[in-house]
């Protein structure tokens, strides 16, 4: 494979996808597109460029490579949001979508970058564009995953391509075991904190190392799921047996999965000493505005939440089970699984002979259905919603005034440990006091 | 065609401004074709704004007036990283429903500056310092396109802008599927 030496994983997709033998950062290229995935919030404009620009009976250019998963704006009132679900489900029916999963139904999934791996369409080696910034998610699984508008979602609508210009890589390595009480958004949270939410603008995110390789899907999702608040265009895992073993059984296609050459190149490489790290909050309000917990323990909190493609899978809900449970709450808190699936498992997975649904229930959590729900806020009656002057303590992704609702809340990023922590606690608590394995 | 100088009064804002503050999530659910609906992304632009930072330096300065659909003004004044967070397309969209033709900030997150351009919006530009600490909310600005120039009236200073570069085509067609046409894509 002498064409492909010298190349990142990230430059190997892009060579790919564009019948080149190598690309280097900074060329721009066409790729034909593997996956375009979309959802209720822009969806529907995205669907009325594709017909104002390609013609009212246009068909999509591949109705197998179209997924439409719901996520956003489920569970309200709102007659504008429900008409959009509506215009979705009218467009997957007159185009014969196999991948359009109704609200409603049993086949209705919740939030599409938790669902997108359930339902196989995470292959590695593969170019997936999705009209939604965390769709770099996908870049646990090894493939080329980033977000873009709805304009240009319409151009792969009627043409199945779209230009990239080849980002270069950014390297994280971790190296050694990470400590139990750490999770993997506090190594995100360190990072952005590091780089700032700029500090990776055009740039892939690769994460490596013991450290990483050791994670579960699940934990490599949270990682690269946030690459977007540091600027990064993708972020990428390289994939290895736990990503083909995740896959296996969720899908029939053939992928080729793609590695970093030896010599590949990065523009920059920053190592992590995985047993000096932190249990990390981002502060009011930006993503960068890092600390570590034991500088802002005892802050005062009145919300905690626990859910959205960041913080809302099985995994994020073990891990705050083992905290809640047998402790009474002190803060109003906030269980919503990012999709069905997951709620399911709420009621199947146990700790401590308790399922973790009965866990938060008796622990007088709020239980939520499966959806984006307050993560960036929404219609006024979203499950969840910070509607006043809330100060919030949540597993979500961004922090930016009025994200999750009013612009005079406040919301803290944590791990989920760390959210649980305080929900008991009431105010930003230290998960290794909660934690049986922190003691010794 | 030489292209047209843009000129109105200029809108300060400072670094970081998200998505959600440039169009709040739940005014993201009116059409963007329905003339008469989509007018309301014009009136709700800017709104997650913080009011102290709204139209710096002094802010507390609304961007568009209560029951407006439009804004009085016409170019924006950034720091660092306009557009960062969501994709929404919603956001350079509100921009222009709002009477906005350019921004000017020292760069931007990369899927708001694609939607800009892609989407024939409002023109991104980049300036080679902050320009946000030095013009005032309500400040009379012209934008030479040919020259890549900045006139700030005011001050009677020229800075120099970024030229477009490789997407100034874009601009010019008005926005992708223009440019696809015009280029024979399809």
């Amino acid at each position: 494979m002498n064409k492909n030496t010298g190349m990142t994983l990230t430059e190997k997709i892009l060579a790919r996808a564009s019948g080149k033998a190598a690309v280097s950062p900074g060329e721009t290229v066409w790729v034909d597109v593997d996956v375009l995935l979309t959802h209720d919030v822009c969806g529907p404009p995205a669907i009325g460029i594709f017909k104002k620009e390609f013609g009212k009976n246009a068909a999509v250019w591949d109705r197998e490579k179209l997924v439409i998963i719901p996520d956003h704006y489920i569970f309200t009132k709102d007659v504008y949001a429900n008409r959009n679900i509506d215009i979705l489900r009218d467009f997957a029916s007159e185009q014969r979508l196999p991948y359009y999963y109704d609200v409603g139904t049993e086949n209705y999934k919740g939030v599409c970058h938790v669902a997108m791996p359930e339902l196989g369409f995470t292959r590695p080696g593969e170019v997936l564009f999705g009209t939604d910034s965390h769709t770099c998610t996908a870049g646990a699984f090894g493939q080329f995953a980033t977000g873009i508008g709805n304009t240009d979602a319409a151009f792969i609508m009627g043409t199945g391509k779209l230009w990239v210009k080849v980002p270069e890589t950014m390297k994280f390595i971790f190296e050694g075991e990470i400590p139990p009480w750490i999770m993997a958004k506090d190594l995100i949270l360190q990072i952005i904190g590091d780089i700032g939410v700029d500090g990776a603008t055009y740039r892939a995110m690769e994460f490596a190392g013991d450290g990483v390789m050791a994670m579960d899907m699940e934990g490599r999702m949270t990682l690269t799921n946030m690459v977007i608040e540091a600027g990064g265009k993708n972020g990428v895992v390289e994939p290895d047996q736990t990503t083909f073993d995740y896959l296996a059984g969720k899908t029939d296609k053939k992928y080729e999965p793609v590695f970093n050459s030896t010599d590949a190149r990065y523009h920059s490489v920053r190592r992590y000493k995985s047993k000096d790290l932190q249990p990390m909050v981002a502060k009011p309000h930006s993503p960068d505005n890092k600390a570590t917990v034991t500088e802002v323990r005892g802050t005062k909190l009145t919300r905690a939440y626990i859910g959205s493609c960041t913080g809302g899978k099985i995994s994020d809900f073990e891990a705050a089970a083992r905290i809640i449970k047998g402790n009474p709450l002190r803060l109003d808190t906030y269980v919503v699984p990012a999709t069905t699936q997951v709620r399911q498992q709420l009621r199947e997975v146990t700790f401590e002979g308790e399922t973790l649904w009965d866990i938060f229930e008796q622990a007088g959590c709020h239980m939520g259905e499966a959806s984006c729900a307050a993560c960036l806020g929404g219609p006024s009656d979203t499950f969840g919603r910070l509607n006043h002057e809330e100060i919030c303590i949540s597993t979500t992704n961004r922090n930016f005034p009025g994200r999750m609702g009013s612009k005079k809340s406040q919301v803290y990023l944590a791990s989920p440990y760390t959210v649980a922590a305080s929900a008991v606690s009431g105010t930003i608590a230290d998960p290794r006091d909660y934690l049986p394995v922190a003691v010794g | 065609m030489k292209p047209k100088p843009i000129s109105g009064k200029a809108f300060v804002l400072g670094d970081d401004i998200d998505t959600d503050q440039i169009i709040p999530a739940q005014h993201l659910v009116y059409s963007l074709e329905d003339p008469e609906e989509r007018r309301f992304y014009g009136r709700y632009a800017l709104s997650g704004v913080p009011d102290v930072q709204s139209g710096l330096p002094l802010g507390g300065v609304p961007f568009t007036r209560p029951d407006a659909f439009e804004s009085e003004f016409t170019i924006i004044v950034a720091g660092k990283n306009f557009g960062c967070g969501s994709s929404r397309e919603h956001a350079p969209f509100a921009l222009q429903q709002a009477g906005i033709q350019a921004v000017i900030a020292p760069g931007y997150a990369r899927i708001f500056y694609r939607n800009a351009i892609d989407g024939g919006f409002v023109i991104p530009f980049e300036c080679f310092e902050d320009l946000s600490g030095l013009v005032k909310t309500g400040d009379e600005l012209e934008i030479d396109r040919e020259l890549s120039l900045l006139h700030h009236k005011p001050g009677g200073k020229k800075y120099p802008l970024r030229p477009l570069g490789d997407v100034a085509d874009i601009v010019e067609a008005g926005g992708i599927f223009e440019y696809a046409r015009k280029h024979k894509m399809f």
